[in-house]
């Protein structure tokens, strides 16, 4: 039984948990299981987890994108200006995205060819990004937006479109980390990346990979907040980075690099998102909410250095 | 018997160090090439000209006759030289079989068109190998982060056999490991050997050396010495050569 329970992977006590907290929250409040609370969850997960996942992707190779909120801010205000100057909805998307994709260009850039840490790119992302979304917002929020903005986050086929936008997010990315060669790359590049050079991977393209996906997903993340919001505001998606990063590793994803699944990082997300609805629908202070955030991030993360001192002892 | 790969008047100095003042070497298919000398000789700097680290300013490297002009590691890979490292680079996070396939995964395509990871090629090859290099690691195990260091050693010999390298270089593969453990490294060296591969092997400690090699080449001061059959010769007489003592007393 002890050997079962070791074997288990760590998405599955994640998810335990998460479904025991569910339990608890429908035992506890008559809020938590209402039509109007679980439809909401299901629009507010899949932003933090699509966001969650592309961080996930940069912390396999043993990096860390830190810019993730302040991406998604500016290229949801970029999104609404696009939108309310009447670029159409799907170019403006398209070009928001394209964004996305260069801001991981430069961030891989930085990062592979100039051999500056990635903490320290993604961190000056972090404000680069929020001052760019504050200039080009004009420091306010962005609203009169044309209502068919607000149409895909609010619409459902089943369930919430966005809800199915994260299934397609989930399987594309877990395709490409699971089974293709640029996957398991990634994979060896985080693990040992000299390793990885010697047998001739190219561990430049490996970065751009992951910074791009990590990028690209927050500016598809900015375009669902707006989508969902019908407005943009520059001081939006505020914190993202340390909540996505907080999913993955929670998920199972190492920040020593080598390991990280899609799964996990989703998993996480879910559980991050039901812990800030708890703390609403218990009427927890806001302020208290993010210190025990802040306390559980500290504690993953000491766990995840636990896990990975017993290995190497081992 | 043409040598499989020839090492001529290789020279290489980096400022004004000369780490290689004219080294030779000739390794034959099917036999194990020990390269010792003490620290400084040379060794390592050779063993990295081989494999396409290091450029040489002077001298050649012939495979099967034919000049080399390495670029790269990778480069010399894809001519069949594979080098095992002292350092054992393996992905800790990858299993066994995805360190042995590593930068040339099988592939195959869903529907002719989505391509995957051959996992089920690559699990089978896998055990078939370790199979023939009669190793005794436990085929589940998930990952190569809990295996010994003999157990990674063998790993990366049995990819070694697997992409048909000509030629193996084992730099100090012994260095890190446990007694017992050596014994099977020297015992992997001999197989590769027998798989008819032209194994160079450096090392220090000459009771190993003796063991595993056929022939014994003796650097001393980035040049090639002295070299012998392995019958031939004995730890005093290496001795004498790796410390130069024998050059000394022949200028006197």
């Amino acid at each position: 039984m002890q050997a079962l329970l070791r074997r288990l992977p760590i998405e599955s006590y994640v998810i335990a948990f998460t479904i025991a907290l569910w339990v608890a929250l429908a035992w506890a409040t008559p809020n938590f299981l209402t039509e109007s609370n679980v439809s909401n969850l299901m629009r507010q997960t899949p932003i933090a987890a699509i966001v969650a996942i592309g961080v996930m992707c940069t912390i396999v190779i043993a990096g860390i994108d830190l810019s993730v909120g302040s991406v998604a801010a500016f290229c949801g205000v970029a999104f609404a200006q696009m939108c309310r100057h009447d670029f159409g909805l799907a170019p403006s998307a398209a070009l928001t995205l394209l964004a996305g994709v260069s801001v991981g260009l430069t961030n891989a850039a930085a990062i592979g060819r100039l051999g500056i840490p990635p903490f320290i790119v993604t961190l000056a992302g972090l404000q680069v990004y929020r001052g760019l979304a504050l200039l080009l917002a004009g420091g306010m929020t962005v609203g009169g937006l044309p209502a068919e903005v607000k149409d895909f986050a609010r619409g459902t086929t089943g369930l919430p479109n966005l809800f199915w936008t994260m299934l397609a997010v989930a399987i594309a990315v877990h395709y490409l980390l699971r089974y293709t060669r640029t996957g398991r790359y990634l994979y060896a590049m985080g693990s040992n990346a000299e390793a990885a050079r010697r047998q001739g991977i190219n561990t430049f393209r490996i970065t751009v990979v992951a910074y791009v996906l990590s990028s690209g997903l927050a500016a598809l993340a900015g375009v669902l907040l707006v989508s969902r919001l019908s407005i943009a505001s520059p001081s939006m998606a505020n914190a993202y980075e340390l909540q996505a990063i907080a999913a993955a590793v929670v998920g199972g994803a190492s920040l020593f690099g080598g390991r990280g699944t899609v799964l996990g990082a989703v998993v996480g997300a879910i559980l991050f998102t039901t812990m800030s609805n708890a703390a609403v629908l218990l009427g927890v202070d806001p302020f208290w909410e993010m210190v025990l955030e802040g306390l559980l991030i500290a504690l993953v993360v000491y766990l995840d250095n636990l896990q990975k001192r017993r290995q190497s002892g081992a | 018997m043409n040598p499989i790969l020839e090492v001529v008047g290789l020279y290489k100095s980096f400022g004004p160090v000369e780490a290689l003042r004219g080294a030779d070497l000739q390794l034959r298919a099917g036999e194990v090439l020990a390269v010792v000398g003490d620290n400084g000789a040379g060794k390592s700097t050779l063993i990295k000209h081989i494999s396409g680290v290091y450029r040489p300013d002077a001298g050649q490297i012939l495979l099967a006759g034919v000049p080399l002009d390495l670029a790269s590691p990778r480069e010399a890979r894809e001519r069949g030289i594979e080098t095992v490292y002292q350092d054992l680079a393996l992905a800790d996070d990858l299993s066994i079989g995805a360190n042995i396939f590593l930068g040339r995964e099988p592939m195959r395509r869903l529907f002719g068109i989505l391509p995957y990871i051959d996992e089920r090629a690559i699990r089978r090859e896998t055990a078939d190998l370790l199979k023939k290099i009669r190793s005794e690691i436990p085929p589940e195990a998930p990952t190569v982060a809990r295996l010994s260091g003999g157990q990674r050693q063998a790993v990366a010999i049995a990819r070694a056999i697997y992409w048909q390298a000509k030629v193996v270089l084992m730099d100090e593969p012994t260095a890190a490991l446990a007694v017992m453990e050596r014994e099977r490294v020297i015992a992997h060296a001999r197989d590769l050997a027998a798989h008819g591969v032209g194994v160079i092997y450096i090392g220090h400690n000459l009771t190993e050396i003796l063991k595993v090699a056929d022939r014994i080449a003796v650097m001393f001061r980035g040049r090639t010495v002295h070299v012998t059959t392995t019958g031939a010769t004995d730890q005093e007489t290496l001795i004498k050569y790796m410390t130069g003592y024998s050059e000394t007393n022949k200028a006197a």
